[in-house]
């Protein structure tokens, strides 16, 4: 059993189904991706591991535990950690201010744990008193991974992290996704930009309405002929 | 009457009956309006129940301070409703955060526009509340401030000056300034520095990443409430020790109270405090007659035989319905930064 597992997840917004049966994993230290067209229930899948969305049929464990039935706030604190595409700072507070929200539920010191982001996003520590909303969208996405990491999470989802940025900091921010990997985390993430993705995925998820049409490791979904036509543009 | 010109004097006079009233009641609308701005920020809605609410409060603290007097638990100098505050306090959260439970959280678990439902449900809190006080002490005006009426008046400002104008200073003015200057030291402090007070600005900021974060909404709002409870009965006792108690004058506030969120840009505490200022000062500065004030200041030959006031008293709520529509039409964020409303 993976570290953590969605398994065969359904679910609906109001009487619209999105998810049918869909199922993702991703172990400790391993990256995975789902990609697939708009529309095929990529970040509602996010969600419902996230408990944003209640799935009706289906389980998410976490290091083999049901987390099924828990509350967002309570699968944060088992080690989730979420980076949402939009909206992923507090604007009016500063990068600090920022850093300290993302620690909030821990009752020690995290003073440590800002020292480590700075030391891994050296430009938040120059702008560590600034509002995060006169930050440039690349160093808000560092805010956001920032935030997210306050917790020492053992699972990182991101939610199409390189959307809407050049691709000199797609590269940087893909480069700082395997940094986040490499210090033994499992994440998951959701791309739109599925080619560059799964060049650097570990394992990689095509979804289609809602379903899994394809699975494989990064390298086998890039090989192979279908997928190539279908979702990489040749 | 001195016939020669005389600034000294013309100050003094203008100090006493506009600068003075109006710090005091700007402070009294600053305390009201940075309540109705937690509601918003956090609740997103504009509460309608605050002019209602300080009524309320006042109550708490008419009932409680009338038992102390006859107890007599009194303090010298100062009104007995100042050591009534903190029990009506306790009183004032329990009203507040049962009308959250009975009426505001209902609503707030539906998923449709809070600002529109917020707003029709403070409109029922609003009547209930009104009509609570009402049922306790009547709809009569009565004033409630025993001990010291002033800080020094004007005779003995007279004596110690040797001016011709007096200047007094009320308890009541002195005790709104200083506890207002406190209330918004704390408040900042609050929502700057403590870790409860950071997460009350990040749910404001963004909810759905304050609950990622792990931030306990039903806590935010509970402290919300609380904050709400200190600044409404406190906002209340003060107008009440300068202008008496009358339900209706309290649930009418709710008009400059809005004028001055809305004028200093609504979600801002600074733009709440601004906005109360310059509803005060345009209200007193606007209606009061300046005859007197004009014949210290010009020679015999040019002095009024009218009152010179720009505008009747009666027409004082019209001036915040002014700045408002100005500030709407000019700079509809208001003069601080603030959000405009929109449905999320």
């Amino acid at each position: 059993m993976a570290y953590l597992e969605g398994k065969n997840l359904v679910a609906s917004y109001g009487v619209v189904p999105i998810l049918h049966e869909c199922s993702v994993e991703v172990e400790k230290g391993e990256l995975a991706v789902i990609v697939g067209p708009n529309g095929a229930g990529k970040s509602t899948v996010m969600r419902v591991l996230l408990g944003m969305l209640e799935a009706t049929e289906g389980s998410v464990t976490l290091d083999g535990k049901d987390i099924s039935m828990l509350s967002t706030q309570d699968r944060i604190a088992q080690g989730l950690a979420f980076v949402p595409q939009t909206k992923n700072v507090f604007p009016s507070m500063t990068v600090e201010e920022n850093l300290q929200m993302g620690g909030f539920i821990r009752e020690d010191d995290i003073s440590k744990t800002i020292e480590e982001v700075y030391e891994l996003f050296p430009i938040l520590y120059e702008k560590r008193k600034q509002l995060a909303e006169e930050l440039s969208g690349g160093q808000r996405q560092q805010v956001a991974f920032g935030r997210a990491m306050m917790t020492r999470p053992s699972v990182m989802l991101l939610d199409e992290p390189t959307a809407g940025v050049s691709p000199i900091v797609m590269d940087e921010i893909f480069s700082n996704i395997l940094d986040v990997r490499n210090a033994g985390m499992a994440v998951l993430m959701v791309e739109q930009n599925a080619q560059q993705a799964l060049n650097i995925a570990d394992k990689g998820f095509v979804l289609v309405s809602g379903r899994n049409e394809h699975t494989g490791t990064g390298k086998e979904l890039i090989e192979d002929r279908e997928v190539r036509k279908k979702f990489l543009g040749g | 009457m001195s016939d020669s010109i005389d600034i000294i004097n013309a100050f003094a006079l203008l100090t006493n009956f506009v600068i003075l009233p109006a710090l005091s009641y700007g402070s009294q609308l600053a305390l009201g309006a940075l309540a109705v701005t937690l509601v918003y920020s956090i609740l997103r809605f504009s509460n309608f129940a605050q002019g209602d609410s300080m009524a309320f409060g006042t109550m708490l603290v008419i009932l409680i301070s009338g038992y102390m007097i006859s107890k007599g638990w009194t303090i010298t100098g100062f009104p007995t409703a100042i050591l009534a505050i903190p029990l009506a306090l306790v009183g004032m959260s329990i009203y507040l955060l049962l009308m959250d439970r009975l009426v505001y959280r209902h609503y707030r678990g539906i998923k449709i526009k809070q600002s529109i439902v917020g707003i029709t449900a403070s409109i029922g809190v609003m009547f209930i509340t009104g009509g609570i006080v009402r049922f306790f002490l009547g709809a009569s005006a009565q004033r409630f401030g025993d001990g010291e009426r002033f800080i020094f008046s004007v005779r003995e400002f007279k004596a110690f000056t040797g001016l011709q104008q007096g200047i007094a200073l009320k308890t009541s003015q002195f005790l709104t300034i200083t506890l207002a200057i406190l209330l918004v030291a704390f408040l900042f402090y609050f929502l700057q520095k403590t870790k409860t007070g950071k997460a009350m600005r990040a749910y404001s900021d963004n909810k759905e990443l304050a609950l990622l974060s792990g931030i306990d909404p039903d806590k935010v709002v509970r402290i919300t409430w609380l904050l709400v409870a200190l600044f409404t009965t406190i906002a209340g006792t003060l107008y009440g020790l300068d202008k008496g108690f009358a339900p209706q004058q309290y649930h009418l506030l709710l008009l400059p109270i809005f004028a001055s969120v809305i004028v200093g840009g609504i979600g801002s505490p600074i733009g709440a405090i601004a906005g109360a200022f310059l509803v005060a000062f345009s209200e007193i500065f606007l209606t009061y007659a300046y005859k007197k004030f004009l014949i210290y200041l010009l020679p015999l030959s040019m002095h009024p035989n009218s009152l010179v006031q720009l505008i009747g008293t009666e027409y004082k709520y019209a001036i915040s319905f002014v700045i408002l529509i100005i500030v709407l039409l000019i700079k509809p964020t208001g003069l601080f930064k603030g959000k405009v409303i929109v449905d999320e």
